[in-house]
């Protein structure tokens, strides 16, 4: 197999989504990310020089709506599915720091 | 009973919605517990739809084309104050502030919503192994499996719970489901239906659509959630396409493509028994007055590696959001970044976080030309050799799945093996083009085999004809 991806990368991919591994789920992905990228590895041999990237099957064109009220979503609906909420904001641990 | 049947005798009044609704929910109630295709019945809720549907109707009311319709929808679709989970622990017990516009468009036809099925976590799986909450188990051998996504979906409606479910396809998620299920599925154009409302898995690629015994009913199901919607940005301008009024015009005179790369020849994996069937769909089509032939569309074959960059990409963007701090789960500790890294670690399941951190990968600083980049090209490549070949023919033809259903467990430990489903299914969602899967016979297990018909951005009308062909020419489909 490969060296496509290490332990190490997946270590650090891991902490940039938020996760937290166990050293054998560390293996165990590692293995299966290098999988994955090795099957991506036929897209070696294109060659791809002269085409533009596709990001998105439509041509799109921004899409602007009149500038006029409309209903919204309830305040009190949208924060009664928060965790926890405190003077009708939603609530979360110290930033910096931790609690004492 | 067909969806389509089912109204009309509710509108003309020789039944009530509320004898169809509790006629579905008993056979959901008996079904159900070998199954497992629902997370959430909605039983009492749908009583009193109905009962409100029936009070329409005396009163001399027309509620649609649905009315009194009982449909299931895949619970990665937003209901108003009702849990929408993804099959996710990071969402359970959410209850969402609105309604997904499909949920707002199959009520305004009469629809009755029973209930909200279950699907691989975030619509990430081919086989609905990947739930949170248990896997669901083919209607037609409970030993196997339903195909996912949106395994809950095909399920119930291939077990006669309800006529008609919504899924969604982002690699295959409604075909592949469909074709193992032995019942029609459609994934429509990129923008055709409107995602508002659907919890986003990989954007440039999630697309609604409808689950149905017959074409007929998933052609009607279509057009009523299909159109232009405001509330989603990439929606297509205008109303849904009429697909039930061309369905019967045949395919006298079409031009269509077996593409070579994806029916055997080319690609290792597709089983004998469903490139037979394929072939014997082909010659109904010619018998029907079509021209078949095999045709080469030669970047279809990196379809699956673009896709597994591309899809887990946008997912690990789209996947942010669960932080543990507006909605669902928290998971307390001393400071926000661990209550962060604490949520989304007891929260996500092993394939989300395989897939949020591949994603993560291929978008890093080093990488993104080699992975990320380079796909999106290969997108370009696909597209453009998809406008070659419809330059030549109005369809395409190929399998859905390369196998019929196989067993529960099977590739559950080996990704690379299940990603491999979705090879011939991928193609359409990274061009943006509509296709659908028809049950055509069974293979040597019995099991159904689908036939999948492609079609051009837009190109509904035409796909739906080839496929009232098929349907009609198909030998006998598997019995459970």
């Amino acid at each position: 197999m490969t060296e496509r991806i290490t332990r190490d990368d997946v270590a650090h991919v891991a902490d940039l989504a938020r996760l937290s591994l166990t050293a054998d789920e560390l293996d165990a992905f590692t293995l299966q990310l290098a999988d994955v990228l090795d099957h991506a590895a036929d897209l070696d041999a294109l060659d791809l020089s002269d085409l533009e990237p596709t990001a998105h099957p439509l041509p799109l064109v921004n899409v602007f709506r009149a500038d006029v009220e409309g209903p919204t979503s309830d305040r009190d609906e949208v924060l009664a599915a928060a965790p926890s909420v405190e003077e009708a904001q939603f609530r979360v641990p110290p930033v910096l720091g931790e609690v004492s | 009973m067909s969806g389509r049947a089912l109204a009309a005798a509710v509108r003309s009044g020789d039944r009530s919605a509320r004898s169809v609704v509790d006629e579905h929910l008993a056979a959901i109630r008996s079904g159900e517990p070998e199954i497992h295709a629902f997370n959430l019945v909605l039983a009492d809720e749908a009583r009193a739809a109905a009962d409100e549907v029936d009070r329409r109707v005396a009163a001399g009311e027309d509620p649609g084309v649905l009315t009194g319709v009982p449909v299931a929808i895949k619970d990665n679709m937003c209901t108003r104050g009702v849990p929408t989970t993804c099959s996710s622990r990071i969402l359970e017990g959410w209850r969402p502030p609105y309604d997904a516009t499909v949920v707002e468009r199959l009520a305004a036809a009469g629809a009755v919503l029973v209930g909200k099925t279950n699907l691989d976590e975030f619509a990430m799986g081919s086989s609905t192994e990947n739930s949170a909450f248990g896997a669901t188990r083919n209607p037609l051998d409970t030993t196997k499996v339903p195909g996912g996504s949106s395994g809950g979906s095909a399920a119930a409606v291939a077990a006669g719970f309800v006529p008609l479910s919504l899924g969604s396809d982002t690699g295959g998620s409604i075909r592949q489901p469909a074709a193992l299920c032995g019942v029609v599925g459609v994934k429509p154009t990129y923008g055709a239906v409107s995602r508002y409302g659907l919890v986003a898995f990989a954007s440039s690629l999630d697309q609604i659509g409808p689950f149905a015994r017959t074409v007929s009913d998933a052609a009607l199901f279509l057009e009523v959630i299909g159109g232009h919607d405001p509330l989603d940005s990439t929606s297509i301008p205008g109303a849904a396409a009429d697909l039930t009024s061309v369905l019967d015009r045949g395919v006298e005179g079409m031009r269509i493509g077996i593409i070579e790369e994806l029916s055997g020849d080319g690609l290792e994996g597709i089983a004998g028994d469903v490139r037979a069937r394929l072939g014997e769909a082909a010659a109904a089509l010619e018998a029907a007055g079509a021209t078949v032939e095999t045709t080469s569309v030669p970047s279809t074959v990196y379809g699956l590696s673009a896709y597994y960059v591309i899809a887990p990409a946008e997912a690990s963007s789209n996947l942010a959001r669960y932080d543990g701090v507006r909605f669902g789960l928290r998971v307390d500790a001393p400071n926000s970044g661990d209550m962060h890294t604490a949520t989304r670690t007891a929260g996500f399941g092993d394939e989300v976080k395989r897939r949020i951190m591949l994603g993560t990968y291929a978008l890093s600083a080093g990488y993104y030309d080699a992975y990320y980049g380079k796909s999106q090209k290969v997108r370009t490549l696909i597209v453009n050799d998809f406008a070659m070949a419809y330059g030549t023919y109005d369809l395409l033809l190929s399998p859905t799945a390369p196998t019929t259903a196989f067993p529960i467990g099977e590739k559950t430990a080996d990704p690379m093996t299940m990603y491999l489903n979705d090879v011939c299914t991928i193609p359409s969602n990274l061009a943006g083009h509509p296709s659908m899967s028809v049950p055509f016979g069974v293979g040597d297990d019995g099991m159904p085999v689908g036939v999948q018909v492609l079609a051009p951005a837009m190109g509904e009308p035409v796909m739906f004809r080839a496929a009232a062909v098929l349907e009609a020419a198909a030998p006998p489909g598997a019995s459970s």
